[in-house]
C-alpha cells in the first residue's frame, strides 16, 4: 500500500480549505495513521466476504402512505441565509 | 448534598410513583445541585431548566392521575449528539454550536414519555470523535474523582454528570468505546446495546454501521430501566431492529453458577503493569467466586482491531460529515463561489480531530484506494464477527478491561494514535455489533501521590443478549460494591 498521502489533493476532495502549518501537521499524521493500518496487510483476507452489516436484516420498506414531516419554517428557521422559502448560496453557475 | 440527590433512578421513580415525593422536588433539588457543582465538572454544555420544570410537572400530573411511570421524575443527562426540539444540539463542535433542533430524538422521547426529567445536554467530544472530552471546542469536563484528569470520553459529560450525581441517567452514544470507556473512568455502567437496537432518529451520525445510544447510570439496575424504556424498533430507523425486547429490568440472577465467562487469550493483562495486572486477576476470580466458570478463549484478530476500525469510522464519518457545508444549517463563512464557501465553512467549523478523520476517511475511500483500504478494513471486520462467534460457541459472556488505563491527565495523549489505543478492548466488540458494559471493578494509583483511580471490567455478550448481560453485571456489583457513594469532586459541595 502507498504510504505518502497528497494532503492537498485530499483536502480539496473533503471540500476543507487547509493552512499550511495544517498540511504539514497532518500529512505527518495521517502518514503514521497509515504506518499503523497497515498492519492489516498481514490478515490473509482472500476467502473472507466483506461486511455489509452485522445484524443480519433485509431490505427494510415501509408502507407508501402519506405523513407529515417537517415544517418548512421550523426547518428553514437554521438556514444560515434563505430568501423566502428557499436556501440562499452563492452563484454556482458562471455566468 | 441533598438526600434526593443520592437516590438512585430506581429509587426515584419508585417514590415519585408512589406519591412521596414530586418530580419537581427532585427536578428543583437536582437543579440546585448542578449550580453546586458548575466548572468543577463541567459537564453540561447546555442547562435546560425550564423544560425540566415542565417535563417535572407533566410527569406529576400523570402520576396523580394514576399513571405508574418508569422513570417517574428521574433527571437525565443528554449528550449533545441527541436532538431536542427547540434546544440547541452542538455536537461539540463550532459548526453546530448554535443550531437549534427541529425534531427530538426517539430515544430522548422514549425517555421523556416514560417519566424521564432532561436536566441539561452533556459535553462530548466533537461529533463523538475522542475518548476524552478534550475534543470538545466548547467547554471543559473534568472526571469528578480528580480534577486534573480527564472524565473518558467521547460521552465524557453524561458519564462525569452521573457520577457527580448531576442525573442519575446519561444518554450517550457508543460507536468504538465512547459509552464503556468513560463509564470506566467516572466508575459509572456505561452500556452500549446491540447494533440495531435503540433508534438512532435524531442521532447526529458518525459511523453509521457501528453508532449506537445507551445509557450511564451509577447502578445497573437503573442502566437496565433506561435500557427497557428506550430499546426497540422505530418505525423512522431502517437500522432499528424488529425484534421484540425482553424487559431487563424482570431478568435476575443472584449469583454467576452456570454461566461460562471466556477471558481472551489475545487480551493478557500484563502489559498493562503490574498493578492493573493485579486488579483484574481479581476481578476474573470475583466473577469465579461469585460461581462462573472461567475459560480462557481466543480471539486471533484481536491486535488489529484499532486498525480496522480506523479504516471503517473515519470513512463513514468523512461521508456523514459532507452534510456540514453551510447551506442549510449551522455556520456558514462567506465565499465567491460556493466552493470557496464550503472549504472556508468547514476549515473554521471543525476541530482537529474531526480533519484528520474527514481526511483520513476521504483518503481510505478516494479512487485507487478504496480497495486497499475501506475493503481490506471491512474483511478484516467478517473475521471479528466470525472470531466471536467461534468464541461464544464455548462461553456464554467475555470479561476484559474496558479501557487500556485509568483516566489521563489532561494534555497526556498528544499523539493521536496513543488516543485511538485506549479503545483497544471495546473496539472489536463494536466492530461484531455486540452488546456489552463496563462495570466499576476496583481503583488504581496511576503514580505516586496520585488519588485512586477507578476501573472497569467489560462484559460483553453474544448478540441481543442484553437481558443476560446486565443480570450478570448486577450479580457481579452486588457480589463486588466498588462504587462509591460521593466523589473527590463533591466533597465541599453543600447543596
Amino acid at each position: 500500500m502507498d504510504r505518502t498521502i497528497d494532503i492537498r489533493y485530499v483536502a480539496k476532495l473533503a471540500r476543507v480549505a487547509l493552512t499550511d502549518e495544517e498540511v504539514e501537521r497532518f500529512g505527518a499524521q495521517l502518514s503514521d495513521l497509515l504506518e499503523h493500518v497497515n498492519v492489516l496487510s498481514e490478515l490473509d483476507t482472500a476467502a473472507v466476504p466483506a461486511t455489509a452489516q452485522v445484524i443480519a436484516s433485509r431490505n427494510v420498506e415501509r408502507a407508501d402512505e402519506r405523513a407529515p414531516s417537517l415544517d418548512r419554517e421550523d426547518v428553514l428557521r437554521e438556514a444560515p441565509q434563505r430568501e423566502g422559502p428557499f436556501f440562499r448560496v452563492p452563484r454556482i453557475i458562471a455566468e | 448534598m441533598n438526600d434526593a440527590i443520592r437516590m438512585s433512578a430506581a429509587t426515584i421513580a419508585r417514590r415519585v410513583n408512589a406519591g412521596d415525593i414530586s418530580a419537581r422536588e427532585i427536578t428543583e433539588a437536582t437543579l440546585v445541585h448542578v449550580d453546586a457543582v458548575g466548572d468543577r465538572v463541567g459537564a453540561y454544555l447546555t442547562r435546560l431548566d425550564e423544560l425540566a420544570r415542565r417535563c417535572a410537572d407533566a410527569v406529576d400530573r400523570r402520576v396523580a392521575q394514576g399513571e405508574q411511570l418508569p422513570l417517574a421524575g428521574v433527571p437525565v443527562a443528554l449528550k449533545d449528539n441527541l436532538c431536542l426540539t427547540d434546544s440547541r444540539t452542538t455536537c461539540g463542535s463550532k459548526i453546530l454550536e448554535h443550531w437549534v433542533a427541529p425534531y427530538t430524538a426517539t430515544a430522548v422521547q422514549r425517555i421523556m414519555s416514560n417519566g424521564g426529567v432532561p436536566i441539561g445536554k452533556a459535553n462530548m467530544d466533537e461529533f463523538a470523535m475522542g475518548s476524552s472530552c478534550e475534543n470538545s471546542a466548547l467547554g471543559v469536563t473534568r472526571n469528578p474523582y480528580d480534577p486534573s484528569r480527564v472524565p473518558g470520553g467521547s460521552s465524557g459529560g453524561s458519564a462525569a454528570a452521573v457520577a457527580a450525581y448531576e442525573a442519575a441517567i446519561g444518554l450517550g452514544s457508543d460507536t468504538g468505546g465512547s459509552i464503556r470507556e468513560p463509564g470506566a473512568f467516572c466508575n459509572v455502567i456505561g452500556f452500549k446495546p446491540t447494533y440495531g437496537r435503540v433508534s438512532r432518529y435524531g442521532l447526529i451520525a458518525f459511523a453509521s454501521s457501528l453508532d449506537q445510544i445507551g445509557p450511564l447510570a451509577r447502578t445497573v439496575e437503573d442502566a437496565a430501566l433506561a435500557y427497557d424504556a428506550i430499546a426497540g424498533y422505530d418505525p423512522r430507523d431502517s437500522t432499528s431492529v424488529r425484534r421484540s425486547v425482553d424487559l431487563a429490568r424482570d431478568v435476575r440472577l443472584t449469583d454467576l453458577k452456570g454461566l461460562r465467562i471466556g477471558i481472551v487469550k489475545e487480551f493478557a493483562t500484563s502489559k498493562l503493569g503490574a498493578e492493573i495486572d493485579a486488579l483484574y486477576a481479581r476481578a476474573y476470580g470475583d466473577l469465579e467466586r461469585l460461581g462462573a466458570e472461567i475459560v480462557e478463549i481466543s480471539l486471533p484478530t484481536a491486535d488489529y482491531g484499532v486498525a480496522t476500525y480506523y479504516l471503517i469510522a473515519p470513512a463513514e464519518c468523512s461521508s456523514n460529515l459532507a452534510r456540514f457545508d453551510g447551506v442549510r444549517y449551522g455556520l456558514r463563512v462567506e465565499g465567491d463561489d460556493v466552493g470557496t464557501m464550503y472549504e472556508r465553512t468547514r476549515a473554521a467549523g471543525f476541530g482537529p480531530e474531526v480533519k484528520r478523520r474527514v481526511l483520513i476517511g476521504t483518503y481510505a475511500l478516494s479512487s485507487g484506494y478504496y480497495d486497499a483500504y475501506y475493503v481490506r478494513a471491512q474483511k478484516a471486520r467478517t473475521m471479528f464477527a466470525q472470531d466471536f462467534e467461534r468464541a461464544f460457541a464455548s462461553c456464554d459472556l467475555i470479561a476484559s478491561p474496558a479501557a487500556s488505563s485509568p483516566a489521563f491527565t489532561f494534555n497526556a495523549k498528544s499523539d493521536p494514535y496513543s488516543m485511538y489505543m485506549m479503545d483497544y478492548y471495546t473496539i472489536p466488540v463494536s466492530l461484531a455489533g455486540l452488546p456489552a458494559l463496563s462495570v466499576p471493578c476496583g481503583y488504581v494509583t496511576p503514580g505516586d501521590g496520585d488519588r485512586p483511580m477507578p476501573m472497569g471490567l467489560q462484559l460483553a455478550a453474544p448478540l441481543f443478549q442484553e437481558a443476560r448481560l446486565l443480570a450478570a453485571a448486577r450479580a457481579y456489583e452486588e457480589g463486588t460494591q466498588h462504587a462509591v457513594q460521593v466523589t473527590p469532586a463533591l466533597e465541599r459541595v453543600n447543596a
